[in-house]
């Protein structure tokens, strides 16, 4: 059987809820024993004292793009059947920048609020509300923004086009520059501590 | 004794205030990479059984959507930015994949906590600020939250992961500004979580 299974027609839409839910279930499960369930643990990757989102997200990446990039070299996987969603530059830029902003402030994002939400985070409920009013204004403003949502649409956009460099070693490339991140990251926690120790 | 030592452990600056020493022991967290190989597992398997990556915003846009329609429907049917969530589940706004997804999220997380002991009624803060500061600011940093989300057509889950690991441009701007508007941010909120 050829993946992705669903566009292959091995089950139909009633089912694909229900791995939905499954998926659900440990996309949630490993994001709380990373400890992505607390807002302080998130908001110290900003302060230099634990970077483990940055070990988390990235070592995430890394591990499916990789088994991405391993299932359809060995033709087990149709790449171009996955949803692929284009490319907003300046919509993406700014909608970036707010989310980091928004991250700081409010201690999550809405993955791992849902997170904190279930494990009796109180400021996660309000957080959760805050993104639904968010989602409401912009749907209200929307008549008068459409313009700059959609401009700079730059279509399917993928990096290996951008760099004018071949898939593989854009995954190569990826890979180096995380376990780059990793040894900075470890570096600069052992000096943070060091630092919080000695005041 | 070993109840101090093991939270103490796992969070300083959560003994130091005095009053949420004598809580139930605390697993530690798993090791971050480890997590994060699940994690990457768990998006693999959804690109790999759905063709698709996993989100988490884009449910609450499918509610919201609901709510509008619910509320004030010819108001809602006159907006393709609700009409959009309206007509994208299966016979009904909120049987959406990412609908589903999400209440897998909490039931997953709940799991974890409830292993870890880590399910606890609490307010996530630093020593500085009021519980009423905190959670207005939770509330402001999730309303900007949705309005980027929706701005870059998806959050962490769905950009910065899933777009991140199929190498598209956009999800790696995007990430990289993900990063930069929270170290902009951090030293003027620090009174909130240092």
């Amino acid at each position: 059987m050829s993946a992705p299974f669903f566009k292959f027609g091995a089950f139909g839409d009633e089912a694909s809820l229900v791995v939905a839910f499954a998926i659900g279930i440990g996309f949630g499960f490993f994001l709380e024993r990373a400890g992505f369930g607390s807002a302080r643990k998130l908001t110290d990757q900003f302060y230099f004292k634990d970077l483990s989102v940055l070990k988390v997200m990235f070592t995430a990446i890394v591990t499916a793009m990789l088994g991405v990039f391993y299932l359809s070299w060995m033709g087990l996987m149709d790449l171009s059947l996955v949803y692929f969603g284009p490319t907003w530059l300046v919509p993406q830029i700014a909608g970036g920048l707010l989310l980091g902003i928004g991250f700081v402030v409010g201690g999550y994002c809405p993955g791992t609020s849902m997170v904190a939400l279930a494990t009796g985070k109180v400021d996660a409920l309000f957080f959760v509300l805050g993104v639904t009013a968010g989602i409401f204004a912009y749907g209200e403003a929307w008549p008068a923004i459409q313009g700059f949502a959609n401009a700079t649409n730059l279509g399917e956009l993928t990096l290996p086009q951008v760099f004018g460099l071949r898939y593989g070693l854009v995954v190569f490339l990826v890979v180096v520059m995380a376990l780059g991140a990793f040894k900075g990251a470890e570096v600069l926690e052992r000096k943070m501590a060091r630092k919080e120790g000695a005041v | 004794m070993a109840i101090l030592h093991e939270t103490a452990r796992l969070d300083p600056r959560t003994a130091a205030d005095g009053k949420t020493v004598a809580r139930r022991e605390a697993a530690p967290y798993m090791n971050p990479y480890l997590a994060g190989v699940g994690l990457g597992l768990v998006l693999l398997a959804a690109f790999v059984v759905m063709g698709r990556g996993l989100g988490a915003s884009g449910a609450f846009s499918s509610l919201v959507a609901w709510l509008v329609d619910l509320a004030a429907p010819a108001h809602a049917r006159a907006n393709s930015f609700y009409t959009d969530y309206l007509e994208s589940g299966a016979g009904h706004p909120l049987k959406d994949w990412l609908v589903f997804e999400v209440l897998g999220v909490l039931v997953g997380g709940f799991l974890s906590g409830l292993l870890a002991g880590r399910v606890r009624r609490t307010v996530e803060k630093g020593p500085r600020i009021s519980t009423r500061g905190r959670l207005t600011l939770a509330f402001a940093g999730g309303a900007l939250m949705g309005v980027g989300a929706k701005l870059a057509r998806g959050c962490t889950s769905g950009q910065a992961l899933s777009g991140g690991a199929l190498l598209s441009a956009g999800s790696w701007a995007f990430m990289l500004m993900v990063f930069a508007g929270g170290y902009a941010t951090a030293w003027f909120l620090r009174r909130q979580w240092q």
